[in-house]
């Protein structure tokens, strides 16, 4: 985990004092609305539908138990006592006050925590892998680079005002948890010919014009990557457009322009930025490495109790087959807490369970918690030895649903109900879709599925790369729903294709229903996923559940 | 050939906590939207919301919020416009507690 510097300390607790006077200032007058707005939205501070939004950053969804119980203080001091994690590995509060915000922002910078470079056209919150440093399919620890890149891009002078807001993330497995291909710059580690590199791609988002990141370059090696994202970067800043905040972002300029020439100007750009670093970006890494060098796990405890508790407890099987994941340690598993619980609002946490969370990583999980771009909680360190007395404290904080990975691990966004883009609400449909599967005792029989919801098309929920995706759309005033198919967000990333004409509120569930039943119509054996049996039909079969009556009318 | 006239009501967010507020007749910013001013004319539109922009430093981002003539004064002309009156669909929060 790591500990914030000196210089990491006393540069957030001064944005947070700078913060202070503009409120102050903006209070008494001395601001108005149009100065202040990109102040505000410097510091993570949007105006929503019925209230402040403070969006604070968890960067590389990695989070200490303080960490999560002061953001559980402050859930209780200045909102309703809940908390919204989102796809960016951010949380979210819905209902500060603006006068209020300067304090949780101090607070927040106690413990290191703060809200810069959550907005804005910048360089924003570096994501990765939630189960970094502890999955068994790891080739390196992607942290130490993520931690790197922040230090390096937060307060970059020259990056401050970008065309338009920019996206890394990295991903050091070669299965992609980090979605990295739907990101301006995807990292991927990879390993050649013994030596730790990147594959980097370039280009990639979601939004109103979703496209697959292109590869920019196959190896780079570890030294090259600070001096190789600026030369991105700065490629981007003379080619991005500054006219069309719809064409603003790289992937339209790789698009417009093609990969070739982006890579041509990029690295042109590399070969005059590389010889001015000069080595002391390693140092750091190197310093940077060492906090988050492997923790000491135990070898000696015996994990009989597991497989004895397994045997003994069905529900303890189901959540153990669905929530664990394989740890690169046989004893250890990584364990992710669905906060997808059936009906409740995907990616809330109360402060209560905060303050669970942050007390069983304490005591079963080496104080080591992630949020994933999922939108739930993961213990990356768990001895297999402990998951049965895990499980029964997650069961008593209502945390140990039993569903990741399955049709009510949904993600969405806000929508309506909260966000002032919207033209759809989002929370309500997964609500429902939760509940109606889980009525049908469907979602094991079901297997792996990824339903994602935006309620508008800037896809905050992911939409675009759901096996099935809804986005919710506005006709008129009233609430319609479109459905998209094969999206994939892993390492064989691919944008949905649209199904046909949207749904109303009331039609949308239903059509899910026959969707899904289609597909368990169609698939060759229960080990054949919704996306595998999409990838070897193609859309007719599936177009045909969500739109009998057309069938028969042709 | 000009659009017809959609009524609306003036409306913006409070500067201090954000909570959604409306102008009455009387030049006041309150909490209810059954309580805002019904404008059905264009022309008075863009005449209240030029004095509304002059008249508080306290609301924020002042625009004309579709709404319709009710029984008990203005409601909501559009989905986005029923949920800043009443608040969100998944918690009891927002105007609809306040107002509990
Ligand atoms: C309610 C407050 C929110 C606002 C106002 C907001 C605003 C936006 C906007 C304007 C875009 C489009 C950017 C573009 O043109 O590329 C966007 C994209 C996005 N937002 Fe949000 N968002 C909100 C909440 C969220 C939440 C809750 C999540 C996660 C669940 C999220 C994650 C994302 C992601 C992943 C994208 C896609 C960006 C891309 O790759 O193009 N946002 N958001
Ligand atoms: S997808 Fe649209 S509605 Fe949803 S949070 Fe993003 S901007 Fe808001």
């Amino acid at each position: 985990m790591y500990h914030h510097s000196e210089f990491d300390r006393a540069f957030v607790v001064d944005r947070a004092q700078r913060f202070r006077d503009q409120v102050n200032r903006r209070i008494s007058g001395a601001l108005t609305e149009e100065e202040f707005r990109p102040l505000r939205l410097m510091n993570g501070v949007y105006l929503q539908l019925h209230a402040y939004m403070l969006r604070i950053a968890i960067p590389y969804g990695s989070i200490s138990p303080d960490q999560m119980r002061r953001l559980a203080h402050i859930a209780d001091r200045w909102d309703k006592g809940y908390g919204h994690f989102t796809t960016r590995q951010n949380i979210q509060f819905n209902w500060p006050k603006l006068v209020d915000i300067p304090d949780m922002l101090d607070s927040l910078a106690e413990v290191g925590m703060h809200a810069i470079q959550t907005s804005g056209n910048t360089i924003r919150n570096v994501t990765a892998d939630h189960f970094s440093g502890a999955a068994a399919d790891e080739i390196a620890d992607p942290r130490p680079y993520a931690e790197l890149i922040r230090q390096w891009s937060t307060d970059h002078p020259e990056f401050q005002f970008l065309p338009r807001k920019f996206k890394i993330a990295v991903s050091g497995s070669p299965n992609d948890r980090a979605v990295v291909k739907s990101h301006d710059i995807g990292l991927r580690m990879i390993r050649q010919d013994g030596e730790i590199g990147f594959e980097v791609s370039v280009g990639g988002g979601l939004g109103r014009t979703p496209l697959v990141g292109k590869v920019v370059r196959d190896f780079l090696p570890v030294r090259d990557l600070l001096p190789y994202l600026e030369a991105i970067l700065s490629a981007y800043n003379s080619v991005g457009r500054r006219d069309n905040k719809y064409k603003a972002r790289l992937k339209i300029a790789v698009q417009e322009l093609g990969i070739e020439h982006i890579r041509e100007l990029v690295e042109a750009r590399f070969a005059e930025i590389r010889p001015l670093f000069d080595g002391s970006d390693q140092e750091v890494l190197e310093r940077i490495s060492q906090q988050f060098a492997a923790p000491a796990l135990q070898d000696d405890r015996s994990t009989a109790d597991y497989d004895a508790a397994r045997d003994a407890d069905p529900v303890f099987r189901s959540w153990a087959d669905t929530n664990l994941h394989e740890h690169r340690h046989p004893d250890y598993a990584i364990v992710t807490v669905s906060l997808k619980k059936h009906g409740a609002t995907p990616g809330d946490a109360t402060s209560e369970q905060m303050r669970v969370l942050a007390d069983l990583a304490e005591k079963y999980g080496i104080g080591d918690l992630r949020i994933s771009h999922e939108q739930n909680v993961v213990l990356p360190y768990v001895h297999r030895a402990d998951l049965a007395a895990l499980h029964a404290a997650l069961r008593e904080a209502d945390l140990a649903t039993a569903n990741i990975g399955l049709i009510s691990d949904i993600i969405a966004c806000p929508g309506l109900d909260y966000c002032a883009l919207a033209t759809a609400r989002s929370i309500p449909i997964a609500q429902q879709i939760a509940e109606r599967f889980d009525e049908l005792k469907l979602e094991h029989e079901i297997g792996e599925m990824k339903i994602k919801i935006s309620g508008c098309i800037n896809a905050c929920g992911h939409h675009h790369v759901g096996h099935i995706g809804i986005l919710g759309l506005d006709r008129a005033g009233v609430e319609n729903y479109q459905v998209t198919l094969g999206g994939d967000g892993t390492e064989t990333m691919a944008v949905g294709e649209r199904a046909g004409p949207g749904f109303s509120k009331d039609e949308i569930i239903p059509a899910i229903e026959r969707l899904v039943q289609g597909y368990l119509a169609v698939r060759e054996d229960a080990s054949e996923t919704f996306l595998q049996a999409y990838r070897r039909l193609g859309p007719d079969p599936f177009k045909a559940a969500l739109y009998p009556a057309e069938q028969k009318a042709a | 050939m000009a659009r017809k006239f959609e009524p609306v009501v003036i409306s913006a967010n409070d500067l201090f906590d954000g909570r959604v507020i409306y102008l009455t007749g009387q030049n006041e910013w309150v909490s209810h939207l059954r309580q805002a001013e019904l404008i059905t004319d264009e022309e008075q539109a863009k005449h209240r919301m030029a004095h509304a922009m002059a008249l508080s430093d306290r609301a924020v981002g002042v625009f004309l919020a579709p709404a319709r003539a009710g029984e008990n004064g203005p409601e909501p002309g559009h989905p986005r416009e029923a949920f800043r009156a009443n608040g969100p669909s998944n918690y009891f929060h927002g105007k609809q507690a306040e107002d509990a």
